[in-house]
């Protein structure tokens, strides 16, 4: 059972890609970033296998679905929708507990304050108040600067085009490293320097 | 919190010492709290605190539900019966993003907790709407197998 979960501040940016894809899976909505700070994600697209017993079997895997943008990231979707079949059919590709652990991404006591600024500054931006919400965004994203839920998210709250300059400095900088880059055998070219 | 062009921030002096409204952002959600800013402490109405959060200064200490944290310092925690929220922020290790001058505040999760739940690797359980607002649970698909995708329009 896929569930999506959707980082966006509100309906009206994912809703046309959930239209499109007409889903008989949940597809959720989560602007206050619940999930996204309960799993500790920090960019998109992450995927994560929960077990029928609800435990976590392969942690954050920064994969794609398609090969629409294979020439910047340098990952093929084909390997990876295989392997997603493959435990589907059989359980296999689950990791076991202590290797989860080994390829986890963890939270830190600044990224928890990053969270924590940025949950500030979306109320503040919510209220009007853009001046004193722009300074919390960039307090966050200096607490958690390799966290893109944050630094690229936190654009379209704030006016910003997520695709636009602002981006290319992010991507200059790089985002989260996956430690499941090592595992999960989808690479096919590095990653591409703007 | 200081609201659009009414309410300006730099008027900073105007309402200081008053029991204005204080709005704390926690879990997603935010409420409003009596409090004062004093000298850039703030300092919130223990009793509406109590009230919107649930943390209530007992002799076992500042306990929230089951949970109580000691408290060494009673008269920084609670000076003259109102709760200063950045030693609440302390005592009971929560991450805390304050703007004083906006009369507003989020508090976080201790990293402590979330380790602890990462670490056991149970899937946290979460509930959201889907996008015809209907409320969704992990938890009500146990006994199948989740792919948990978070994407964005970014």
């Amino acid at each position: 059972m896929p569930i999506t979960v959707a980082l966006d501040q509100n309906a009206d940016e994912p809703r046309p890609f959930v239209e499109r894809a007409r889903p008989t899976h949940p597809s959720l909505l989560d602007t206050e970033h619940r999930v996204a700070e309960l799993y500790h994600i920090v960019n998109v697209p992450t995927l994560i296998w929960i077990d029928a017993r609800g435990v976590i079997v392969r942690p954050q895997d920064n994969q794609f679905g398609s090969d629409v943008f294979t020439q910047f990231h340098g990952k093929a979707s084909g390997p990876y929708l295989e392997l997603v079949r493959a435990w589907v059919r059989d359980g296999s590709g689950a990791l076991a507990p202590d290797e989860v652990r080994r390829y986890q991404q963890l939270p830190s006591a600044e990224s928890q304050l990053a969270r924590a600024e940025r949950a500030l500054a979306w109320e503040l931006q919510r209220a009007g108040r853009s001046e004193a919400a722009a300074r919390h965004f960039a307090r966050a994203g200096e607490l958690a600067p390799r966290d893109w839920t944050i630094r690229r998210g936190s654009l379209p709250i704030q006016g910003k085009n997520p695709f636009g300059p602002d981006f290319f400095e992010l991507a200059r900088q790089g985002g989260a490293e996956f430690p499941m880059d090592e595992v999960t055998p989808t690479r096919v070219a590095p990653r591409a320097k703007l | 919190m200081r609201r659009g062009p009414r309410r300006r921030a730099w008027e900073s002096g105007d309402r200081e010492g008053e029991m204005d409204a204080f709005r704390l952002v926690e879990d997603g959600r935010s409420c409003e709290v009596p409090g004062e800013v004093i000298g850039g402490r703030v300092r919130l109405s223990a009793a509406a605190l109590e009230s919107a959060l649930g943390y209530a200064l007992g002799p076992e200490g500042l306990c929230r539900g089951e949970r109580c944290f000691p408290v060494r310092d009673r008269a920084a925690l609670a000076p003259g019966g109102a709760i200063d929220l950045a030693e609440l922020a302390r005592v009971t290790g929560r991450p805390l993003a304050l703007d004083a001058e906006e009369r507003a505040a989020a508090l976080g999760t201790p990293v402590e907790d979330r380790l602890a739940a990462l670490r056991g690797l149970e899937a946290p359980d979460f509930c959201l709407p889907d996008f015809s607002g209907r409320m969704h649970r992990l938890s009500e698909h146990r006994g199948k197998k989740v792919l948990l995708i978070a994407y964005a329009s970014w």
